[in-house]
């Protein structure tokens, strides 16, 4: 008689790797519109952050004597590499997405036991690591339309020595919103800026609006398929919306309003792909809702008062922290016991 | 009936595929008719939750069917009879329908053939006491038959109000492949109206709720037709949504009147209480025809080329089951219950036993091994289908990490081991064995400390039992020592001493002295007990 294994003897057919591949999958709508609008350069990025995750992920597999091919082919490493090469700039050079991905995966990750131990979120440590050592690289970013330049694009990423930025890149709509209010003289006002500068597009930055709508796209999939939840992305998406938007009707001059917000830099990017990661972040339901709010409150302060255009990484990496906490003190009352008093 | 009912809902859930329509093609049959009497009948003495009963028959005796062999030990016991006449073989430990491949106290019967009914008459429990009515429950071996075995009589209760407000009759079978219920009600639907209303009556219930999971319409159409041929009032029979666990008896209660039950509560406290359809049938048979239980509806499924529903005694081998079902050359496993909560059996040969409501004949086609297990990653599926309410992956990660404190604090005890969690897990890690794990662990702890703090309440009484005898022993020699000093005075007054005898008397007086003292001690240190003496 086999009784190796006990009941449930049959299951759903679910697995780490499907999860993992419809998360890439639902990454696609927004790799297209990231093509369509900044040129083919990404794709090699994402290309070169998938050779380094997998095999970054082997390596270290083989180093701590785990099975390679089980977790190599669950899609984890793959995913952070896809994560990280969407938040880095298209046209950065060719080491910096395989140095981060390296970070990510054997130091954040692995490091840390692996696969659904690790307590920070791998893309973001990795880019924050990136962005506090490389400020200037990590924020050349492609000007939109400029996409028939691939030959360019690949000067940029692989040719060495001096970088001619001038002919293609711009500084995002984020960063020179941010520079215009800072500058202590300037009589800027958020409309003043943004309807001079072609980085501005409709109503988020030229081209990246649209990459945003995309990821929401995709994002919006991610939660009817239940490989995520709505709260996170919600409440998100609420957040900085409240935020800006008390802000921006209280000084619409210094502080742009909601739409630019949600639809500039990370921010669908960190409501669906980032702030969902579930080993990282809160998992209870009212959990989910603090902490993703948390994540769009501090992101909109650092974009607003603090030294870097965006703040996705930095705030999503604060939260990470504060998630075991959040859990704790939101745990959902449990059957039968929804009256009790608390203890 | 009432088509507007308001139904509750239970969170969570899962809609595995259910394999039921193999098993519903034909009607339940008698075993009997069809595979005739096995060489022996074992009939483990244990069988319901609680105390081991006695055997209260011997080798060599003959028994009637129907007759007592295993008189219910303790509050929580519960009878067993013969499910046939003959001879008793044996009471012997046999191999058990458990996991764990443990040997138990059966009763071993060879069957005589003629199937002889032991006297018995209609208990008239209308004109009875309900003490009565319960003595006669336990004594007639009614328990629980949707698979928990806990003895029927202890729920038959009105609660603290003297009347309950709802009686749950769970139908829902909500397990894959089981469909015992379903066929009973379709057959035997009147039966098991009448039991609910004996069971109403017993329980002064308001109200009867009958609930059904919607995918049997035809045992809701069997026993609405019941219902009106019996003419039972304030019953009613509610198709609830198909949705697992829909018939775990909270999640039932819940569905049905909104009320939840918290672990380790009785529901009569809430003015619910909940039977098993096939209990309501036992009860009718007991109370009605007079009939103790000594068979029920088995499923024989999965792997099998012929699934059916059979009326078993307890007893018959489960290979039996088998054979007559037709076990497929593949099959590798014989499991008891379903699919999701189920126990795969050590051997073929054990018995089939009041908890057997399945044979489920599994194979590694139809039941593969797990892929190989992978890291929680915390995604929460097993959170968002536990009906419960309970964090999973929490519980997980103590139970794993042996942090048992922490995995209680969780509401470990509160798991119902229904398998959701597991079943959905893209991790496939076996979540409901380390909760099994976590909770035999900590009994295990608790029965360890309870055993030790009886080793040292034992050992302090014996420490002051001996103190006292000590004292009591030196009590006693001073009593002695006063009397022989008070003769040697008498006598000492009678005759000249010399220096050696004087010599004698002193130390005798000097020893007396100190016994006295002690004698005077000994009352105090009797006040301190019963506390340890301090050395």
């Amino acid at each position: 008689m086999n009784i190796a294994f006990n009941s449930p003897y049959f299951r759903k057919p679910a697995s780490v790797r499907s999860v993992m591949l419809r998360v890439l999958l639902a990454l696609l709508p927004g790799i297209a519109a990231y093509v369509w609008f900044f040129g083919a350069a990404i794709l090699v990025q994402i290309a070169l952050a998938s050779a380094a995750a997998l095999a970054g992920e082997a390596a270290i597999l083989r180093l701590r004597d785990k099975p390679v091919w089980l977790f190599v082919s669950d899609g984890s490493a793959l995913v952070t590499g896809w994560l990280i090469a969407l938040s880095f700039p298209p046209i950065a050079p060719w080491w910096m997405v395989v140095v981060a991905t390296l970070i990510a995966v054997v130091i954040v990750k692995h490091l840390y036991g692996g696969l659904g131990q690790n307590p920070f979120n791998p893309a973001m440590a990795a880019f924050c690591i990136m962005i506090v050592a490389y400020p200037q690289l990590m924020s050349q970013w492609p000007a939109a339309g400029h996409h028939g330049d691939f030959a360019a694009q690949m000067q940029l990423i692989f040719g060495g020595g001096e970088r001619q930025l001038d002919a293609v890149t711009m500084a995002t709509a984020l960063d020179t919103l941010r520079t215009a209010l800072h500058s202590a003289d300037s009589h800027a006002t958020v409309h003043g800026v943004t309807s001079s500068q072609p980085t501005f597009g409709m109503f988020g930055g030229n081209g990246w609006e649209w990459v945003a709508a995309a990821y929401l796209l995709g994002g919006v999939w991610l939660v009817q398929q239940g490989i995520i939840t709505w709260h996170i992305p919600v409440a998100f998406l609420a957040a900085l919306a409240a935020a800006a938007g008390l802000a921006h009707g209280i000084a619409p001059d210094r502080f742009a309003g909601p739409l630019f917000h949600l639809f500039s830099g990370g921010a669908m990017l960190g409501a669906f792909f980032i702030a969902t990661d579930p080993v990282s972040g809160a998992t209870t339901p009212r959990g989910k809702l603090i902490y993703a709010a948390g994540i769009a409150l501090l992101a909109w302060i650092i974009r607003t008062w603090g030294a870097y255009p965006d703040g996705i990484a930095f705030a999503t990496l604060l939260m990470n922290i504060c998630a075991p906490l959040i859990d704790l003190n939101t745990q959902p009352p449990v059957f039968g016991h929804k009256n009790d008093k608390k203890p | 009936m009432n088509a507007l009912r308001k139904l509750f809902r239970f969170n969570g859930g899962v809609k595995p595929s259910y394999n039921k329509e193999p098993s519903t093609t034909e009607p339940i049959v008698d075993f009997l008719d069809v595979a005739g009497m096995p060489a022996e009948y074992v009939i483990p003495l244990h069988q319901s939750i609680g105390g081991v009963p006695h055997p209260l028959v011997a080798p060599g005796e003959h028994v009637k069917k129907g007759q007592l062999i295993g008189g219910p030990d303790g509050f929580v016991s519960s009878a067993v009879h013969a499910s046939t006449s003959g001879l008793v073989k044996a009471v012997e430990h046999r191999l058990m329908p458990h996991t764990s491949g443990l040997t138990a106290l059966c009763v071993v019967i060879e069957p005589d053939g003629k199937d002889e009914w032991i006297e018995h008459a209609p208990v008239p429990w209308r004109s009875m006491a309900p003490d009565e009515v319960r003595d006669a429950l336990r004594d007639a071996g009614v328990v629980g038959l949707g698979g928990a075995v806990f003895p029927s009589y202890l729920k038959v209760n009105p609660g603290k109000k003297g009347a309950l407000d709802t009686l749950v009759i769970n139908g829902a079978e909500c397990e894959p492949f089981i469909t015992c219920d379903d066929m009973q009600m379709r057959q035997y639907g009147e039966t098991i109206v009448r039991g609910a209303g004996i069971l109403r009556d017993l329980t002064k219930a308001g109200q009867v709720l009958i609930g059904v999971e919607d995918n049997k319409p035809e045992a809701i159409a069997a026993m609405n037709a019941a219902l009106k041929a019996t003419g039972e009032q304030r019953i009613e029979i509610v198709p609830v949504p198909t949705r697992y666990p829909a018939g775990g008896a909270k999640q039932l209660i819940r569905v049905l009147t909104g009320i939840e039950v918290p672990h380790g509560k009785r529901s009569t406290d809430y003015g619910v209480q909940c039977f098993n359809t096939g209990t309501a049938y036992g009860i009718y048979e007991a109370l009605e025809l007079g009939r103790p239980l000594i068979s029920r509806v088995v499923t024989v499924a999965g792997n099998v080329e012929r699934p059916r529903n059979y009326i078993v005694r307890f007893g018959t081998p489960m290979k039996d089951l088998m054979n007559v079902a037709g076990a497929k050359p593949d099959s590798d496993r014989v499991i008891m219950g379903g699919p999701m909560m189920g126990f795969a059996m050590p051997s073929a040969d054990v018995p089939v036993v009041k908890a057997t409501n399945c044979v489920l004949v599994g194979s590694p086609a139809l039941f593969p091994p797990p892929p190989p297990e992978m890291p929680c990653i915390r995604c929460g599926e097993c959170a968002k289908v536990c009906p419960t309410d309970l964090q999973p992956f929490e519980m997980y990660w103590f139970s794993r990490a042996k942090i048992f404190g922490k995995a209680q604090e969780y509401h470990l005890f509160d798991c119902i081991e229904c398998g959701c969690c597991a079943y959905v897990c893209p991790s496939r890690i076996p979540l409901v064995d380390y909760y099994r794990f976590a909770k035999s662990e900590i009994w295990a702890r608790e029965n360890e400390k309870a055993a030790a703090d009886q080793a040292r309440t034992r050992y302090e009484f014996r420490m002051q039992r001996e103190e006292r005898e000590k004292q009591e022993k030196a009590a006693k020699l001073a009593a002695k020592a006063a009397e022989t000093k008070a003769k040697l005075a008498a006598a000492g007054a009678a005759a000249p001493e010399d220096d050696a005898k004087k010599a004698l008397i002193a130390a005798a007086m000097a020893r007396a002295q100190q016994a006295d003292k002690a004698a005077e001690a000994a009352p105090a240190a009797e006040a301190a007990q019963p506390q340890a003496p301090q050395e």
